[in-house]
């Protein structure tokens, strides 16, 4: 099971119409993500980062190809299950705009929760779990609006992770922390990759993130322009 | 999940607070126009029994057929009795004679010689009994100028307009001119106690009000009155009862054969007033029909507009693994929880407002000062049972509706289009 293939696409092609032409915003792109990966895509603004992730996090579908999530097949998935698909296995982490603005940390991190009809007493138990983890407990009842942009990213990964799920897709995280946030919530995540398996798959500019990273695949016009692996430890720990 | 949904309506102000606000102030008009508009419905209806119509008329037969002339040579004969039985067998109602009449009132001067004179058009009723309606009917207290009301036989009020047209101040004397019952002249001189105006120009143009044993004298109609008309003592309107009442007496009174028979006639009955109040009571439906839908649009783009807002929070929504079908559901619970709240405050509010409108009246005399509208000055709402079910058509459908139809978006859309559309 350990290395086990999570997600894996084949010559997928995504273009969005642009009056009469469309856009190519990925083209021909074939990769495989492994459990417990620690990945990055990387590339100039424009190059298909986000789409990438949008398609694998099955909020957007291809227009060639095929990608195969968790077994389920994201070009013929159906809006049903890919909620469930989302809800039970993928969390997201976006630049901005993550929480739910009128509701406090803990309900922003129970929300997932409530859609899969835990028990009430499951979930405030794993809410506590997951804020512990990130270590805002003491932010518990605090509203959005009220958290700095750190501890706003910290809720989004106790609200992605408050449902364990296999796969983490983070869209650029950091883009609006300073060095102290940035490092801080990237290890978090490394400790989540770590202790629970979890697959991360990031779209970046930032060197911050780069430097942890353990796969960096470079992506220039929707194309796979490179894909290495480190298999050395890097930075932090 | 309900839960949730309620805190967030309660914690976010612009999410609950202005649409809130715009459906409160949208039913409360809408509440406020039907209860006004039925008020004036009601205000034609009233002004029209009281001057001319009663809830019920008897006359004679073949006064029925020419009442435009004032034909009181069609008049009824035994007229006190007549009463005497209505009122023994209908007791839900007021009976009350009247003589209406024409002529022309002359004012001589000192010397005896014509200084004015005009036409009349003459209402004679009972003044002086104590339990006569028809001082209220007729609201002289109000009516009254200048002068004071008759006290004494041979006393009359004449309308202000009139007397300043030909001159005459209260405490004058002049002389009717008429015909009589069996239409030899007629010559009898009053007293004229003061000056009325009803603000029903109808009434105000060369109207005299005398009493009604003074006119049965001048005009030589003992025991006799061109019309009974009867009132439901709570003074409504109640067209079923009154078409009853109608029949039932009819059958009992009435003979096809004499053209001296009493027959009854419903308000609706007479002067075409069937046609006129479903003419008005189309239009005012169309006129709350009109509104209604502007209400519906202003409600629906409150709805509408409320969830564009939230492309942002739909998004995120998505993105955590809510179901369309889910996330579409619960805007839908939201706008029903908001639009019934709205609803009923606005309700409230508007029924607040109209039943001060129903009880204290606005006095708009002085705006339609030259009009020739048949009601009273006075605007006065009225409540009925639609008035509590109105406001909720536009209040919970269009609200409802506007954001169902806003949603349709979150369908139509890809998921990652809303995240696009978030980011600018
Ligand atoms: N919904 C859309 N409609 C039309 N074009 C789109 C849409 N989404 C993305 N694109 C286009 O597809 C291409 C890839 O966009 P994408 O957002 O994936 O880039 P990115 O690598 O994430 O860039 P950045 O680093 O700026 O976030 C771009 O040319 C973009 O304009
Ligand atoms: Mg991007």
């Amino acid at each position: 099971m350990q290395n086990s293939i999570l997600i894996s696409t084949n010559n997928l092609t995504k273009r969005f119409p642009m009056g009469e032409d469309a856009v190519v915003a990925l083209d021909q792109v074939n990769l495989q993500f492994r459990k417990g990966e620690f990945a990055g895509l990387v590339g100039p603004s424009g190059s298909g980062k986000t789409t990438l992730l949008n398609i694998i996090g099955s909020l957007d579908v291809p227009s060639e190809g095929e990608v195969l999530v968790l077994g389920e097949a994201i070009e013929k998935i159906g809006h049903k299950a890919a909620a469930r698909l989302r809800n039970r296995h993928i969390g997201f982490i976006f630049q901005t705009f993550n929480l739910l603005p009128v509701y406090t940390a803990f309900e922003n991190v129970e929300f997932p929760l409530l859609l899969q009809r835990i028990p009430e007493s499951q979930r405030k138990k794993a809410v506590w779990e997951s804020l512990e983890w990130v270590g805002l407990t003491d932010k518990a009842k605090s509203r959005p609006s009220q958290l700095s942009g750190g501890q706003s990213q910290r809720v989004a990964i106790a609200r992605a992770m408050v449902k364990r799920p296999s796969i983490m897709l983070a869209d650029e995280p950091t883009a609006n922390l300073d060095a102290q946030n940035s490092h801080n919530i990237l290890q978090i995540m490394e400790r989540l990759n770590r202790e629970l398996q979890t697959t991360f798959i990031f779209s970046t500019h930032d060197e911050k993130v780069i430097q942890y990273l353990r796969r960096k695949i470079t992506l220039d016009d929707g194309r796979v322009a490179s894909d290495e692996t480190f298999t050395t430890e890097r930075a932090g720990s | 999940m309900i839960r949730f949904l309620l805190l967030g309506i309660l914690r976010d102000r612009s999410r609950s607070l202005f649409p809130l606000i715009v459906i409160i102030v949208g039913v409360a008009l809408t509440v406020i126009l039907q209860t006004w508009l039925s008020g004036m419905l009601d205000n034609m209806i009233q002004s029209s029994a009281n001057f001319m119509t009663g809830h019920s008329k008897i006359t004679t037969r073949a006064y029925a057929a020419e009442a435009q002339q004032m034909p009181n040579d069609l008049a009824l004969l035994g007229a006190d009795s007549l009463i005497a039985a209505a009122a023994g067998e209908f007791p839900e109602m007021i009976w009350t004679p009247r003589i209406r009449f024409g002529g022309l009132l002359d004012l001589p001067d000192s010397s005896g010689e014509t200084r004015a004179q005009g036409p009349v058009f003459g209402t004679a009723v009972d003044l002086f009994n104590p339990a006569s309606p028809e001082p209220k009917l007729l609201n002289l207290e109000q009516a009254l100028v200048r002068g004071r009301l008759p006290q004494f036989p041979g006393e009359i009020l004449i309308s202000e307009d009139f007397s300043r047209k030909l001159g005459i101040e209260p405490g004058d004397t002049a002389t009717l001119l008429s015909v009589t019952m069996y239409g030899s002249m007629a010559w009898y001189n009053f007293t004229i106690a003061g000056t009325i105006r009803f603000g029903v120009v109808a009434m105000d143009r060369g109207a005299m009000i005398a009493d009604i044993h003074d006119i049965r004298k001048a005009l030589d109609m003992e025991d006799a009155a061109g019309e009974i008309l009867g009132f439901f003592r709570d003074f409504q309107y109640n067209q079923t009862r009154a078409g009853e009442i109608a029949a039932d007496f009819n059958r009992h009174y009435s003979d096809p054969d004499d053209e001296f028979s009493p027959l009854m006639k419903t308000l609706r009955e007479q002067n075409n007033l069937a046609s006129l109040i479903d003419v008005l009571s189309w239009a005012l439906g169309g006129i709350i029909t009109i509104f209604l839908l502007v209400m519906f649009i202003v409600l629906w783009n409150a709805g509408l507009m409320g969830s564009l807002r939230r492309y942002g929070e739909i998004g995120v929504r998505l993105a955590i693994g809510e179901d369309r079908g889910h996330l579409y559901r619960s805007m839908l619970y939201e706008s029903v929880i908001l639009g019934i709240l709205g609803s009923l405050l606005g309700t409230a509010l508007g029924l607040a407002v109209s039943y001060y409108l129903q009880h204290q009246g606005i006095d708009i005399g002085s705006l339609i000062k030259n009009s020739s509208m048949m009601f009273s000055s006075v605007l006065r709402a009225r409540i009925t049972p639609l008035s509590y079910i109105i406001g909720f058509l536009p209040g919970v459908l269009a609200t409802v509706l506007g954001t169902a139809v806003s949603g349709i978006g979150i369908y139509k859309r890809q998921t990652s289009q809303l995240f696009k559309e978030l980011e600018t």
